[in-house]
């Protein structure tokens, strides 16, 4: 009896070891809902690699993430958007130094009904759209009918990052300000005089096809003169599509040690195509130059 | 302890317990009315009152300057609550006249319930029916290129405050005294001449009392208008304008707004406006009904 309970406690002992071994380092991921899973994938599939790292993930949204990098509650800021120069200004006086590594892509795509004969537009005419400076299709080479326009609400980082890189002002007032993704495309298959702008990965099935009952339009980026379809992924992965966001990790100054090598992880080929996997893109030549501040790679 | 004792104090608990009860609601209502004040004026320290009031553009997260002008959305709620009450006020009043003073007693069985059970639909399903159903029917209809306005949140609240009207105007219409009407017949006026200019009448104070229920119901309605009707922070040029209410603003704005700035504060003063604004229609509807109300 005494025997058994001996090697019960041996076995006791040596799962506990399993679970906690001595010098694990604990890393802690905060931050963007829409980047959730896709971080967990990152990092199920590094600590299946490297048993002394272990990764806990949590939603919450980009400002979440942002600001418990800021009271040092996490290693690493998961966030869709740039931090905002207030939120900078606070963690400088935290002793907090926010460093930016884009570590995926994720790209809009402007959508219309099928039946509207307008089949690009420049980012320009984009911006001058939404703005309010167009108001009719006509203007931009479709049928005289009065343009509506759709967008997220401004509570929606989708929304921020579209006005901030796109339109560069503010939206016009008659913006109908949609509850979701869903709810754009869903107006935008039966108004034909609609625009609206949505995740590519929304409106793309797995075959890279456009969901039936609305437009992908193709996009002239400002220095070029021809449009680019976002759904050639060619013209995502070399970055010549212009509507394109960095998803970011944000961590307190250049990462070391197990961060480090956890984020090189992320933007290794490998890395790169569980991002591809969970519908976002690898980095364009343009964000490995950008991360080449803080990361050699 | 005597018989006489315990009820003593059986009786004194009960009053007390029943007291608390509704100081309780009062404590509440004042508490939320303080809190929604005290809140909201701390918007006033960055805001001027002229830049709150009287300003039409609503935009606390611009990209330039932030503004901060309630106009439009006091002028949406005002649109769409107007365009249900238009709609629910003659349905209504006409169906609780029906059910009370024409229908038989075993229709009067099936059709009150059901309608009562109108007002167990959540708001947030009747907000998927303006999208999917009343507003392709309202572009259809009237040659729109969509259906997300103010017109389709009237008619769906005014579907959702049509349970209210109908109940309180039946029984409204239920205690006018037999004798009122029974006077008519015996001056030789018709059911109809008897309902218009008797009964009806004489249960006025109920009905304007249902009818500001049913205005109270529409007017803190939120998922429905936050769904249906299109949210451009605009002025409303009309019923075919999309716009956004003071409770869809609230409602997406609250979630994601940065604890204790200028537009935090200001959402608290949006609530605080929207209070006094219901707040002021019932007074004005507690003179009305006193004014009507007959004395037998």
């Amino acid at each position: 009896m005494k025997q058994y309970l001996a090697i019960f406690c041996a076995a006791l002992l040596m799962a506990g070891c399993q679970f906690a071994p001595e010098g694990v380092e604990h890393i802690l991921i905060k931050g963007s809902d829409t980047e959730v899973n896709l971080a967990l994938s990152l990092a199920e599939t590094y600590m299946a690699k490297d048993a002394m790292v272990s990764i806990a993930v949590t939603g919450g949204g980009s400002g979440m993430g942002i600001a418990a990098l800021i009271n040092g509650k996490t290693d690493i800021a998961n966030s869709s958007r740039s931090m905002k120069p207030k939120e900078i200004e606070l963690a400088e006086a935290q002793g907090i130094d926010p460093t930016p590594i884009v570590f995926a892509v994720d790209a809009l795509a402007l959508v219309v009904h099928p039946k509207l004969p307008v089949g690009e537009l420049s980012v320009a005419e984009v911006g001058q759209i939404y703005r309010g400076e167009i108001q009719n299709w006509q203007a931009v080479g479709g049928p005289d009918l009065k343009i509506t326009i759709y967008g997220r609400q401004s509570n929606s980082g989708t929304y921020v990052f579209f006005r901030d890189s796109v339109l560069q002002a503010d939206y016009a007032s008659t913006l109908m300000q949609m509850n979701g993704t869903a709810q754009i495309v869903e107006a935008l298959r039966t108004d034909r005089s609609g625009i609206g702008y949505v995740g590519l990965g929304y409106v793309l099935d797995k075959q890279r096809n456009a969901v039936e009952g609305i437009r992908i339009l193709n996009i002239q980026p400002p220095s070029d003169s021809t449009a680019l379809s976002p759904i050639d992924v060619d013209n995502i992965r070399n970055g010549a599509y212009p509507l394109v966001r960095p998803l970011f990790q944000f961590t307190d100054g250049p990462p070391e040690g197990k961060l480090l090598d956890f984020i090189l992880f992320c933007l290794s080929p490998e890395g790169q195509r569980i991002v591809e996997n969970s519908g976002y893109y690898p980095l364009s030549p343009r964000y490995r130059q950008y991360n080449k501040q803080w990361l050699d790679e | 302890m005597s018989k006489n004792r315990i009820r003593y104090f059986v009786d004194s608990f009960a009053r007390a317990a029943f007291a608390t009860a509704a100081l309780l609601s009062v404590a509440i209502l004042l508490g939320i009315f303080i809190m929604l004040l005290y809140n909201g004026a701390k918007t006033f320290e960055e805001v001027p009152l002229s830049a709150f009031f009287l300003s039409t553009e609503w935009n606390p997260s611009a990209y330039g300057e932030p503004a901060f002008g309630v106009l439009s959305m006091v002028a949406s709620t005002l649109l769409v609550t107007l365009g249900a009450m238009i709609i629910a006020v003659p349905l209504g009043v006409g169906a609780a006249a029906y059910l009370s003073e024409v229908a038989s007693e075993g229709v009067r069985e099936v059709l009150k319930p059901m309608i009562e059970l109108l007002a167990a639909i959540p708001s947030v399903a009747v907000g998927f029916i303006g999208i999917v159903l009343v507003g392709p029917f309202l572009s259809r209809t009237f040659g729109l290129s969509n259906g997300l306005n103010a017109l389709n949140g009237s008619i769906l609240l005014a579907v959702m405050s049509l349970p209210t009207i109908i109940t309180v105007a039946e029984d409204a219409i239920r205690s006018v005294p037999q004798s009122f009407k029974e006077a008519s017949y015996a001056l030789g006026g018709d059911a109809w001449v008897t309902l218009v200019r008797i009964t009806l009448p004489a249960s006025a104070s109920g009905i304007i009392a249902a009818v500001i229920l049913g205005m109270g119901r529409a007017i803190g309605e939120t998922m429905t208008v936050l769904m249906a009707c299109g949210n451009a922070t605009g002025f409303p040029a009309g019923f075919f304008s999309p716009v956004r209410t003071m409770t869809a603003t609230i409602a997406i704005e609250l979630g994601e707004v940065p604890f204790g700035t200028t537009h935090y504060f200001s959402l608290f003063a949006v609530g605080a406006l929207l209070f006094v604004l219901s707040l002021g229609f019932n007074l004005i509807a507690e003179r009305i009904a006193a004014h009507y109300r007959y004395t037998i």
